[in-house]
Order: C-alpha cells, then structure tokens, then sequence
C-alpha cells in the first residue's frame, strides 16, 4: 500500500474525493498541507484575503454548483475567521468542508500559541465535526465529512488537524475508502407511501391552493418536478428569497417571492389559501409575519428532507419527510397512474382572484427626474444580461430590490445569504460562482456598506484574474436600517448613514481594475453594456441611487400575512 | 410536564457536548442527565430528564436530538410503562444515640443502606424514583444535620419488550 504522510493524505483524499478547487489561507499549523498542496497538480487552490472570504467563496461554489465547497485554514485566527462564513452556509444548508489546523495533540488544552477549541466554538453551527488524532484518521474523517456535508439536509462539517498529525516524518499506508456506512445517520429519501397519497388527495381537493417553493428544492434539484407539478395542476407558485429560480420567474403561475418584502399577490394568495403546499421551506418568520395570524384558513402540508423543519414554527396538517425531488415525483407518478384532475372551475375561479390582486401592480414605482432608482438599476441589470446571469447579492435594500426586479430563471442562478443575512457575502459569493463557470457573466448585487465588509478580495480578483462585475447601489447609508429607522424609530438615524464612502471607482483602479461611476439615468445601460462586455476584467459600476427610496412592499410587524405597507403612504390594514 | 428522554448515542469523543449543547442552544431546559457505555461498549445511553411547556417542544427536542448525527435512537418513557430509579448517597450528621436510632429505622423503611459509618456520621444509599428520594431526604433531616447529597441523575428503562437497541 502507498504510505504517506498525514499531509499528504489530506490532499490525496481531496483529490480522490474529486475536489478540484479549494479556498483558504495557510499558518503554522497547516504549513505541511499547504507544502502538500504545493506538490499536487490536481487541487487548484486559492488565497483569499481573508478567511471568511474564503468560506464564502467555498459556500457560494456550491450554491452555484451542487457540489461540496472546501476550505483550508490555519489554527486559531484563522479558524474563528471562518465562523461568520460556516454560521451563513449552516443558515442556508450549504454543503461545506472545513478543514482547520490545530496546535499538536500534546499541546491541547495548554493555551498554546494559537490554540482555539475550534471544534467547541463552531459547534452550534455545524451539521458535524471530527477532530484527527492519528494520521491513519485523515482518510476516513475526510470521506464522512463529505459524506454528511452533502447528504440529508446539507451543511458545514469541521475538521480539526493538529500539526503533529500532519507531520511529514511519518508515513502509513494510504487508502480512500469507496462508501461509508454511519449506523446513527441515515436520512430518508423517499416519501411515506401513505402520507403521499393523503397529500395529493389534499392537493387536488384543494379550491385555493399555493405552492410554496423554498431553497430545500433547489438544493434537492427539484425544479424539474415543481414546475411539471405546478403545471399539471395549475398551482400558483410563490417563492421564497432562497427559492427563487426554483421555479421560473417569468412563468404565468410565479406570483412572486412572498413574506416580508413579498408581493401583494403572494402574500394574499397565501393568507386566503385553503392549502399551503410548502415544499423545502421551512416556515420562517421572515415569511410568515405574526405566526398567530398566519394562513387563517388553510390547511398545511409540509414536504421537508428534515424532520425538525416540519412544525417547528407552524404546525404541518400533512407532514412528509423526504427529499423534494423523489417526493414530488412520488406524487407526479401517483398523479399520472391514477389520472385524477383537480377542479379546474374552482382553481380558476381562485386564479380570477389572484389576478385582481396582481393587477395592484405592487412592485410599481415613481422614477424620478433627478435620482435613479434601484429598482431601474436592477432592471437595466436584467436587460443587459437578458436575464442570464448568475447574481449575488449582499444584505440590504439593494438585496430586497435584486430579489425582486430580477426575475431568475433558472435554479442557482440567485445566491444570496438568507438565512444569516450575512454582509460581505456578496462579493466572495461571485468569486466562487466565477471561479465555477468562468464563461457565465456573474455580477454582484452590493451596497456601500455591504461590500466594505469584504472588500479586500478585490485583491484575490486581481492575483487569480476572477472577472466578476460589480454592481454598486450606493446610497450613501445603511439603507436597509434607515429604512427602519425612518418607519418605526421616529426618523432617528443612528449610525445608518456613511459620511465617507471611499472613492470606488479610485478604489478599484487601485488594485488594476475598471472602475466605472455611474451618476445620471442615461449612463446607466452604457456602463452596464461596457461591464459585461470587459469579459476578463473585473469592472466595479458605482451607481448614485436614490438614498431616500424604501423597499416595498413590507409586511406590518405582528400583522398577518396580507398586512403589509405598500409605499410611503399606503398600507393594506389601514 | 416532566419528561425522560431516553438516546443512544455513539459512544465518542464530543456527543455527549454535542447533546448539551443543543439543550443550551435550543433553550431547553435539562433537570438531570445520566450517561454511561451500554454492554456494547461503542455505544452510550444516555437519560435526560426535562420539563417542557407542550408536546410540540418535547416533540422537537426529540427530532433535534436524533438530528445530530452521533445519535442512533432517541425515544421517551413516561409515555409508555418504565422503570425509572435514581441513586441517592447522603451523609448526616448525628449527635445521640435516639438520633442514630431514628436514622438506622428511617434507613430501613426505606430499603436504605448504611454504607460508611464513623463516630458522628452516617453515609446512606439509596436508590428508588425521585420523589421517593426526596421523602427520604425529608425524612431524615428531622432526626439528623445533612452533612451532604450526591444524586445520580435518572436512570430510565421502559418495562416489556420496548427497547432502545443499536
Ligand atoms: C455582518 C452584518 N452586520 C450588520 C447587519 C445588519 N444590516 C442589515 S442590512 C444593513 C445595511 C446594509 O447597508 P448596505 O450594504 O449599504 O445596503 P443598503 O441597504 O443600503 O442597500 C445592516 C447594517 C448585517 N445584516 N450583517
Ligand atoms: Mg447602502
């Protein structure tokens, strides 16, 4: 048998694992990996700026791709920077591998130089970890943690790896194992064939039913079945901000994201249902509003991979656990054996309802003769790109904006931080998501506060040449908490407004890229054609937007689901 | 209500923190925990005792616990017919012989042992339910100054042929 160091081993069974990208920053602790590294030819590995960055990027490649993210990182600093970057992939159940350096296992528990219980601090916020104590303990550690990062729920996994584990002095016979078998961890896969026959029942029985689509489908690759489903029966489809694309944004049936920055349309449809037909989302409060006024009439029924997002917040009438895709096609192929239809009078007696809400026109809004408005810039954005770009975003207003102006078409073409609302996300997102598919145009939704937050990797974009366009909504402010501040909080802006925004266009030019300023209407599509037609040059579009525009709608706190705030001066319960 | 809530586990470095964690993370609450190898000795049962608000919490409780991945089964008992028995070993101090008298007789209709003795002290096992260790505890404070309580923690078993098993 081939014997290698513990070093080596992590790089061989990455390598046998098929990662062929891996993102991080090297230390004392890792120094035999990364000289490992180094000797390898198949494991094209980037340095980041900063650790967090490298999660992100690890994260958003996964998002784009379906595949495990990886990233290496030294002990202690090294290690806790990562955490912000773990907590946003655990929130929105991305597959990531972490591996981490330690001090020496006889070192432990010494307060040694860079020592830090990595595997205590990231535990809330991991699906799992495992610490190396022997060599012979790398192959198998790696082969689980991928094993359970991409499997059931995904999620992050930690290793930890003391140095002297690592050491190069020793070498044992080497072996990747083909499969692992984990008698404590074996997530279901196919429906309950009796829950699914109950479910479809409901469904077609159902006189206003809403298919509530959220990023469980995506990452369970079930856009296939949701929209051949939603089709088949005439289901109005809503989406949440982690399923968007799960089900095309510019399909009739699409009613839009729903919650608290939802549209009219979704948020009604979902309040007077008689059915929620939620698959792969999980109930959040960002969705529901006031949990005691939620859906008043409807019946719930809840497809979920995992067993604890089914009536965590609401109670599921109809729970199936299982993955969406094999459920949803459980019940496709039931549909098709037994040839039954749902009502078509009353569906489109339901659709005659939903349509005169629609006709609201909620995501209206008044232009302006001396400001652009972020909602014309992600317009112009969807233009430009026809509508085939792959988008990150940020956390903020121009997040909420981006969300909803730019309807995706496709699944893991809209990567933003939902669950975590991570700021800094944005920018590393689009690396990760270059780094996958170099010939798609990625762009990345920011704000001025958003992208200080990770700006650095600007410097990672000009050493691996990543060409990324970013795309500025710069307010001035913290828009998001000015908003807030504005609306519940007397108008009061406490530290939400930046006084010294930097000169990006400088900025950008300062790291060797094209910096493109953006002030009046009529230079904004030029500036947008000119950015994605630089294919190999990052260009940053610094964008004036208008610093006193709000998202809406927005849902009235402790309101139902249909209370919402429509502009400045309409809102529904009033 | 109080319930016991019987898991096995892997039998391996960080589950048992993996567990407590989660009850500190989720804010639920644990009244006792007991843990140990089983006869396989890969494997730990553990016995937790809480007090939850509804069955939707206890029902989460037991969904989150068998979501970590070194779980095997998790499963609870008062539901069903069980065998629950903590350990009790107290220390008391007495001072004459009527007193000493008092805590041999009490010891006795307790089933209770007398496990150390020295001139003043009497050390005393016991083991049964929890409230059955708590009138005990009553009990012998009226004829003698506790010294100190050490509990075991609940151990949970259900009766017949339920079982937890790998
Ligand atoms: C790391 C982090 N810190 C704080 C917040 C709270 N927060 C949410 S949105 C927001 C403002 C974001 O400002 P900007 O990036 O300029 O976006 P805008 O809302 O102006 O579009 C803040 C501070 C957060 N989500 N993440
Ligand atoms: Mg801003």
């Amino acid at each position: 048998m081939e014997m290698l160091s513990g070093a080596e081993m992590v790089v061989r069974s990455l390598q046998d694992e098929g990662i062929e990208h891996i993102f991080g920053y090297p230390g004392g602790s890792v120094l035999d990996i990364y000289d490992a590294i180094f000797q390898s030819d198949k494991i094209q590995h980037y340095l980041v700026r900063h650790e967090q960055a490298a999660v992100h990027m690890a994260d958003a490649y996964s998002r784009a791709t379906g595949k495990v993210g990886c990233v290496l990182v030294t002990a202690g600093p090294g290690a806790t920077n990562c955490i912000t970057g773990i907590v946003t992939a655990y929130m929105d159940s991305i597959p990531l591998v972490v591996l981490s350096g330690q001090v020496p296992t006889n070192w432990i528990g010494d307060d040694a130089f860079q020592e830090a219980d990595m595997i205590g601090i990231s535990r809330p916020v991991v699906k799992h970890s495992f610490s190396c104590r022997t060599a012979e303990d790398i192959p198998i550690a790696i082969k689980k943690a991928f094993y359970i990062a991409s499997t059931g729920r995904p999620g992050p996994v930690v290793i930890d790896l003391p140095k002297d584990v690592q050491s190069p002095l020793n070498k044992f016979p080497y072996e990747y194992p083909e499969s692992v078998e984990l008698r404590s961890y074996k997530p279901t896969l196919s429906g309950h064939k009796g829950q699914i026959k109950r479910a479809l029942a409901a469904l077609l029985g159902a006189k206003k039913p809403v298919f509530y689509v959220g990023g469980g489908s995506i990452i369970a690759n079930a856009s296939k079945q949701v929209l051949e489903l939603a089709e088949k029966l005439n289901l109005p489809v809503t989406n949440t901000l982690m399923g968007l694309g799960a089900f095309p944004g510019e399909h009739k049936q699409f009613i839009g994201m729903l919650g608290m920055h939802g549209t009219y349309e979704a948020n009604n449809s979902m309040h007077n249902a008689d059915l929620i037909f939620s698959a792969g989302a999980r109930f959040d409060d960002r969705v529901t509003n006031n949990v005691d006024k939620f859906c008043p009439n409807a019946k719930i029924m809840q497809i979920d991979i995992d067993p604890t997002s089914i009536s965590k917040n609401i109670h599921a009438d109809l729970p199936i656990v299982g993955s969406i895709e094999v459920v949803l096609q459980q019940m496709l192929d039931l549909l098709e054996e037994t040839k039954a239809t749902n009502d078509s009078e009353s569906i489109n007696a339901w659709w005659d309802q939903i349509n005169e809400w629609r006709a609201k026109d909620c995501l209206a809004y008044q232009t302006s003769e001396t400001h652009i408005k972020p909602q014309q810039v992600i317009q112009c954005l969807y233009k430009v790109t026809k509508g085939d770009a792959i988008v990150t975003s940020d956390v903020g207003q121009h997040q909420m904006v981006a969300a909803q102006y730019y309807p995706f078409k496709e699944p893991r073409q809209w990567i933003n931080s939902g669950g975590a609302g991570t700021m800094g996300f944005g920018l590393p997102a689009a690396m990760g998501c270059k780094i996958a598919f170099p010939d798609r145009p990625v762009v990345c939704v920011t704000g001025d506060g958003s992208i200080q937050m990770n700006i650095q990797e600007l410097s990672t974009c000009m050493q691996y040449n990543i060409p990324v366009v970013i795309l500025l909504l710069n307010n001035r402010s913290l828009g998001m908490v000015k908003q807030w501040q504005k609306m519940f909080y007397g108008g009061r802006q406490s530290h939400s407004y930046m006084d010294s925004v930097p000169d990006f266009v400088k900025l950008s030019e300062a790291y060797n890229h094209i910096g493109i300023k953006v002030d009046t209407i009529d230079q904004l599509e030029p500036a947008l054609e000119r950015a994605f037609e630089l294919k190999d040059r990052v260009v940053f579009v610094d964008v004036a937007i208008d610093p006193e525009e709000h998202v809406y709608p927005m849902q009235v706190k402790f309101g139902s689901m249909q209370d919402m705030y429509l502009s400045q001066t309409e809102r529904t319960d009033a | 209500m109080r319930s016991i809530i019987s898991v096995l586990l892997e039998n391996e470095p960080g589950a048992l923190a993996r567990v407590v964690g989660l009850f500190a993370q989720r804010a639920y609450n644990i009244e006792s925990l007991t843990v140990s190898p089983t006869n396989d000795l890969t494997l730990s049962r553990m016995t937790i005792t809480t007090e939850v608000d509804c069955k939707a919490t206890l029902e989460q409780m037991m969904k989150q616990l068998h979501k970590l991945v070194d779980v095997l089964r998790v499963s609870e008992l008062t539901e069903g017919a069980h065998v629950e028995r903590e350990l009790l070993l107290i220390k008391v101090r007495t001072s004459n012989n009527e007193d000493r008298e008092e805590v041999k007789r009490t010891c006795d209709i307790y089933r209770g042992q007398i496990v150390d003795i020295t001139q003043h002290l009497y050390t005393i096992q016991l083991t049964g339910a929890g409230v059955k260790l708590d009138a005990f505890i009553d009990t012998i404070n009226n004829a003698s100054e506790i010294v100190e309580v050490v509990r075991s923690g609940v151990c949970g078993i259900a009766r017949g042929e339920k079982a937890l098993r790998g």
